[in-house]
């Protein structure tokens, strides 16, 4: 069974300076006694008290403003931080698209990236190769996965990852904002795919500030705030006291219709 | 608190990073060839730098040390190869996490996939380098073959004889795999504590070029046998309380006929035992905290 659980989490870096970060005060500051500075390292407390419970079929859009937490809250989901304090506990096969330059090499072809990507993401060499036919479809590349990445334009990157993580079955889908970069048509294949991926097994958790892509995407939502966990519960909801105005107000009967509210 | 620091998952870190083998050897490869791309001979520039300076390096010594050039080129190559392996595990394992950054905050997986990375990238250098071995090894097969001294004692000195190439050269196997374990847990130990502090790599740096010159490569410890014999002095303080020294001449003894001795067998496991042994402790305590500091 799928499943995240944060309990009481809290992500607090450590913040070394140049000085304390070395040897040089450990080993010196020996000599000559305290000068009564305090020797502790600066702490910034970048999450804060929190506790989430995701299961199976969820979709949840994170919202708030920049430095709020989303991303670092993301790599808390994913495994990368273990919370300083309190426990979390991850259950199910992490895929993250969280910056699109990281673990692809621009000088190799978009074909060989897609089996990197893919060897990170837990997969083998013969079962990302297997998928291959599948991602150039979809991402409709075609002949140009045997250019070097550096080709791509951000939008092409974006659909790169977003083959990869798709077409791997993962359990727990994690997107950071950036996948904003593609177009209208393939976002909404995109979609399709998503949120069939998410009915299979998984969830899904989508960190943006474009309203229209997590309406599309998502059917809950997390509003974090200075490190904490403002308010969450359904999406349009949470967006309405974020923004302080119904995100279905202003949609397009068409877009409305499609989602299936009213 | 509990569960981030537990032996159970810092073992388990390191069972699923030997279980990505394809990833760690795919990222190795892609560092090598990142290196040398767009160049002609591309990683083939490790083993032609290789040669080059052996060539150099033994025909300058020999003349200096009046040594027969057939034994102490392959010698001098020989422990050059093995250094560049051991020294990369130190320098460059200090630096695995901290050039990993990127990779460790942006996709969750094993950290010991990256200590890997390293060792298996200095595992393929180690390879090519093996080409100037195999070559000259087809040169001075005859040199090697019999019993030789790598310094000609002079008259008065004691004289240390080597047995020459035999089949005891296939212990260069185990030793390499004796080397390659514990360039694992230097990785990973080196690679923990530089992450939290940064000095670490530049005095590993800057202690190098020292540990190079009095660790026995360009020269050899039958000198000081030969000079004062088997009693014990400040030659034990040069060669026999030098852990490198264990490590070089483990590997380099089998592969050129050299007399081998129990004694670095000896140092070498006790070694990786209390290499092991920190390198699991730091693991549990500062698994959980590297992505914190990179």
């Amino acid at each position: 069974m799928v499943s995240i659980e944060l309990e009481r989490a809290y992500v607090d870096f450590p913040i070394f300076d140049a000085k304390s970060r070395s040897l040089k005060k450990r080993v010196l500051g020996k000599v000559g006694g305290n000068i009564g500075t305090d020797t502790k390292v600066p702490v910034i407390e970048a999450l804060q008290d929190i506790t989430l419970s995701l299961s199976e079929g969820d979709r949840v859009g994170l919202v708030g403003h920049n430095g709020a937490g989303k991303s670092t809250l993301l790599r808390l989901l994913a495994g990368i931080y273990e919370p300083t304090r309190g426990s979390s506990r991850i259950v199910g096969r992490v895929a993250p698209v969280f910056d699109l330059g990281i673990g692809m090499d621009p000088e190799i072809s978009g074909y060989e990236n897609i089996i990197i990507r893919g060897l990170f993401l837990g997969m083998s060499r013969r079962q990302m190769e297997k998928r291959i036919d599948d991602i150039a479809e979809f991402t409709e590349l075609g002949d140009y996965l045997q250019m070097p990445l550096r080709t791509y334009s951000t939008g092409m990157r974006v659909r790169l990852a977003l083959g990869v993580v798709t077409s791997i079955d993962p359990e727990i889908l994690l997107l950071d904002e950036g996948i904003g970069a593609v177009d209208a048509a393939f976002m909404n294949k995109a979609r399709d795919r998503l949120v069939d991926l998410v009915r299979r097994s998984g969830l899904l958790v989508f960190a943006s500030h474009q309203d229209d892509l997590l309406l599309e995407l998502c059917t809950s939502a997390v509003w974090m705030e200075g490190g904490r966990i403002k308010q969450q519960g359904p999406l349009r909801e949470v967006i309405t006291a974020y923004k302080g105005r119904d995100p279905f107000e202003t949609m397009p009967a068409e877009t409305a219709e499609r989602l299936g509210v009213h | 608190m509990a569960t981030r620091r537990s032996w159970a998952r810092a073992i388990a870190d390191i069972r699923d990073g030997l279980r990505d083998r394809e990833l760690w050897s795919h990222l190795a490869w892609q560092d090598i060839k990142q290196r040398y791309r767009r160049s002609v001979l591309g990683p083939l520039w490790i083993t032609l730098s290789m040669g080059v300076t052996a060539i150099g390096l033994g025909l300058l010594y020999s003349q200096l040390f009046g040594a027969e050039i057939g034994t102490f080129l392959p010698y001098l190559t020989v422990g050059f190869i093995v250094w560049n392996f051991i020294i990369g595990c130190m320098t460059e394992g200090a630096e695995t996490f901290i050039h990993n950054e990127a990779l460790i905050k942006h996709l969750p997986a094993p950290l010991s996939v990256y200590a890997l990375r390293t060792v298996y990238r200095l595992t393929i250098m180690f390879a090519h380098n093996l080409i100037v071995y195999a070559i000259i090894l087809v040169i001075f097969f005859d040199d090697l073959a019999q019993p030789y001294q790598i310094i000609e004692a002079q008259p008065g000195d004691f004289e240390w004889w080597h047995p020459g190439l035999s089949w005891t050269a296939v212990l260069a196997v185990p030793a390499f795999a004796m080397l390659v374990i514990n360039g694992a847990w230097v990785t990973l130990l080196f690679g923990i504590v530089s992450t939290r502090f940064r000095d670490i790599p530049q005095l590993i740096v800057a202690l190098s070029s020292l540990m190079f010159f009095m660790t026995p490569i360009v020269w050899s410890a039958d000198i000081l046998y030969q000079k004062f014999g088997n009693v014990a002095g400040w030659r034990a303080l040069v060669t026999d309380l030098n852990p490198l020294y264990h490590f070089v001449e483990l590997l380099r003894a089998p592969m050129i006929g050299n007399q081998q001795s129990w004694t670095h067998w000896l140092v070498v496991g006790i070694i990786t035992v209390v290499g092991w042994g920190l390198t699991l402790v730091a693991m549990r305590n500062y698994r959980s905290r590297v992505s914190y500091w990179v």
